[in-house]
């Protein structure tokens, strides 16, 4: 266990810290983000990325998806904890290497140089789906969604073709088949 | 049309609604509006405190000992950050509390205006909800549900910030929604599967113990009943934390006594020996379980709690029951009934060894202490306390330090909703406040105040609360002129360097007694307590009790820290051979 939890146990019998992702249903309503972050910071559980946004305007649901780790005992803490928020509605969990779930992140890649250092990068990100987004003669936006994993290699190899700048969103999820999260 | 009411006045329908009779506070610029709003309501009485840590702390002593939820108001920015050591204090204590805060009118929040600050953002950790109104049409929907979250499920504090401009403003009132009467059902997510499992287990049980807390307590005083008889029906042994007392009687055979860090001899050995631990309404809380590891190493653990983030969270169990605890005993009760051949009779027998040795640990008599003819020991001063109080039906409050864990070793409680102290947050200073809410809540009864001469100065202010509104709350105080469980832990981990714990000019009692207007009491020698004591009860008003007691005296037994519940120091004679090594020193 990490330390931060707490002072007083002695931390013992370690277990392994396993990598999860959290998906958050909640209301749509001011401070609610702050409400599971602040959960988290609080009782000392790890915010690997977050990615939040509305998904449905109707019912002014919003949608959460945090990655963390944490030993099994942890996770289900965090789970019931997060369930006893009250705009809460629903939290669904699952490890990394869980093959019945899709989960992506996006980034995009600014880099400056010549036209056949660009070429080079556009080369590199074949395999994630490049989009350019703006190009001039000597700069481009590439956009890619790929795993975090990946876009952290993407990251170190376009550093000598001319990448300047990057920006990444959180890693978001999808279950696999007709099946939804419940 | 209907008359729109401005948002002061919804606040007091809503209360009125709620059925709430007093709340405790203390007027300031964004809270106006609605003291102003205060003389239409002659149905609700305002506790005018001296400091807002004292009306919540009041507020919870109020909960605690009628079961209803406390409610306090108070004024933004200071009045809200005063009250957070009481809502954080009942958060980890589960009290019901809805406190409202007033705010700057809402066109200046966000620009440092006079007396703002970031209430809910301040209140989010220590809270179960808080809401900011910022649309008058949600005030009594807010309020309404305000008082469901702090009161349903594990019950806890609340906030509702409002800012002043929305006290002004004026809407229709919307009536609470007629919730169908759930009964707490909707947090029952047991089923009679997880029961019969259990009454298996303690038909096979050969040493059985049952370990309860204040889920008990809050479950209401059909939960003590149902306990009850529960124990009977089993016969097993019974110990409560520092929280539960009081839901199963202090002076039956059966009860072990409290558990813990300072818990007794038997209470501890048992839990560490046993072979079925059944917790009812507890949380495996730290100063219970001592060292994790040799925690209960040999026993099936049964968890039942109506908060699921409290199973598995310290202490992994066999079997979790996730439900009120008036309708799993309940539930429990009428199971054991209904088998055939008189399971209760033979289980009695299967456990008559585990009582033989039980009863061998009860031979060490752990509270025991050496009395003396000269001072006055802390020890002695609760038990002639409780000799000459236990047949009026008395409420105890305490602050917190050794004082409190003596009131708690020595002080036996027969009925729940008694005793009120705070445990899981640990705040000096919360008796005296607390007592002045218990003796809201139950005028005609005899409450007092077991303090320590260090805490209670902490909230000392509040005995000007007491004489306003004359309520005869008695203070008793064992003064060691030492912070007395700091001075403990520095002798027995810090090689006797007592920094900064011996209370240098403390003041006069007495004369403090005199300038608030009550009546103050000394005693320094053993042979007038009881004299003194009986003047302190008989004196219809408050009072200020000054017992001067032996500075040196240590609580006893305890665990230290880092061990497990079988190496307990017993007293001054066990001490050599038990001495707290370097890991154990980290964790106090």
């Amino acid at each position: 266990m990490p330390k931060s939890k707490s002072a007083y146990s002695i931390p013992t019998k370690k277990q392994k810290p396993d990598t999860y992702i959290f998906v958050v249903w909640v209301d749509n309503e001011a401070g609610v983000l702050a409400r599971v972050v602040g959960l988290f910071s609080g009782r000392g559980y790890n915010i690997e990325s977050l990615a939040v946004a509305e998904v449905d305007a109707v019912k002014n649901i919003s949608r959460i998806t945090i990655v963390t780790t944490g030993t099994p005992q942890v996770i289900d803490q965090i789970r019931l904890q997060l369930t006893k928020l009250v705009p809460v509605h629903k939290v669904a969990e699952f490890k990394r290497e869980d093959k019945g779930v899709i989960f992506k992140e996006m980034a995009l890649f600014k880099v400056v140089g010549k036209r056949n250092k660009i070429e080079k990068c556009l080369n590199a990100c074949k395999k994630f789906n490049p989009v350019i987004l703006d190009e001039t003669k000597t700069s481009a936006v590439i956009q890619i969604t790929a795993l975090r994993r990946e876009i952290d290699k993407m990251n170190k190899k376009l550093k000598p073709l001319g990448l300047i700048s990057t920006s990444r969103t959180g890693a978001v999820a999808m279950t696999r088949g007709a099946k939804i999260f419940n | 049309m209907p008359k729109l009411l401005t948002g002061a006045e919804i606040v007091f329908k809503c209360l009125e609604d709620q059925k709430v009779e007093h709340i405790f506070g203390y007027p300031g610029g964004a809270v106006l509006p609605i003291y102003d709003e205060l003389k239409n309501h002659p149905s609700i009485k305002h506790i005018l405190v001296r400091h807002e840590q004292g009306a919540g702390h009041a507020a919870e002593g109020y909960a605690r000992s009628s079961g209803k939820p406390g409610v306090i108001l108070v004024t933004s920015g200071p009045g809200a950050t005063n009250v957070v050591t009481a809502l954080t204090d009942a958060y980890m204590d589960s009290v019901p509390l809805v406190c409202i805060s007033g705010q700057v009118p809402t066109h200046l929040i966000g620009t440092d205006a006079f007396q703002e600050c970031d209430t809910t953002g301040i209140t989010r950790p220590c809270t179960k909800h808080n809401w900011l109104v910022k649309d008058i049409d949600d005030l009594s929907k807010v309020i309404h549900e305000a008082f469901r979250v702090a009161t349903t499920g594990r019950p806890g504090p609340v906030l509702i910030d409002i800012p002043k401009d929305i006290q002004f403003a004026k809407t229709k009132y919307k009536k609470p929604n007629k919730e169908k009467k759930l009964n707490g059902k909707s947090h029952n997510k047991f089923s009679q599967d997880q029961i019969d499992e259990l009454v298996k287990l303690l038909i096979k049980a050969k040493k059985p113990i049952i370990y309860t807390g204040g889920g008990v307590i809050n479950s209401g005083p059909k939960a003590s009943q149902a306990l009850r008889e529960f124990v009977e029906l089993t016969g097993f042994p019974i110990t409560s934390t520092l929280q539960g007392l009081g839901a199963y009687p202090g002076d039956d055979n059966q009860f072990l006594g409290m558990l813990g860090m300072h818990g007794t001899y038997e209470a501890n050995n048992a839990m560490h020996d046993c072979d079925l631990l059944i917790n009812i309404g507890a949380r495996f809380d730290d100063r219970i379980t001592g060292k994790i590891d040799e925690f209960s190493p040999n026993s099936k653990k049964v968890h039942i709690d109506i908060d699921p983030s409290s199973i598995n969270k310290i202490i992994k169990v066999d079997l979790a029951i996730v439900g009120d605890v008036t309708s799993v005993i309940s539930k429990i009760n009428k199971t054991i009934s209904k088998r055939k051949n008189g399971h209760s009779k033979s289980n009695k027998s299967n456990i008559a060894k585990w009582w033989e040795r039980i009863e061998k640990w009860r031979e060490k008599d752990s509270l025991n202490f050496v009395n003396s003819d000269e001072s006055i020991k802390p020890q002695h001063a609760v038990k002639r306390l409780y000799e000459l109080t236990k047949n009026k039906d008395t409420y105890v409050t305490t602050e917190v330090g050794q004082h409190q864990m003596w009131a708690a070793q020595h002080y036996k409680f027969n009925k729940p909703n008694r005793w009120m102290t705070s445990g899981g947050l640990g705040t000096m200073g919360y008796g005296l406040p607390a007592a002045v809410g218990v003796q809201i809540a139950h005028p005609e009864k005899l409450v007092i105040d077991i303090a320590g001469e260090a805490s209670v100065l902490m909230t000392m202010q509040e005995m000007s609360t007491a004489v306003q509104y004359n309520l005869p709350i008695k203070i008793f105080i064992l003064n060691n002129q030492y912070m007395g469980m700091v001075r403990q832990w520095q002798e027995l981990l810090h090689e006797k360097n007592y920094s900064e714990s011996y209370s240098e000019a403390l003041p006069d009692f007495m004369k403090m007694a005199e300038a608030y207007g009550c009546k103050g009491i000394k005693a320094d020698n053993p042979a007038d307590l009881d004299d003194k004591i009986q003047e302190m009860i008989d004196y219809d008003g408050p009072v200020i009790f000054d017992c001067h007691v032996d500075p040196n005296e240590n609580c006893f037994p305890m665990i230290p820290s880092g061990k497990p519940h079988n190496q307990m120091i017993l007293g001054p004679n066990d001490q050599e051979e038990n001495k707290i090594k370097g890991k154990g020193k980290a964790l106090v």
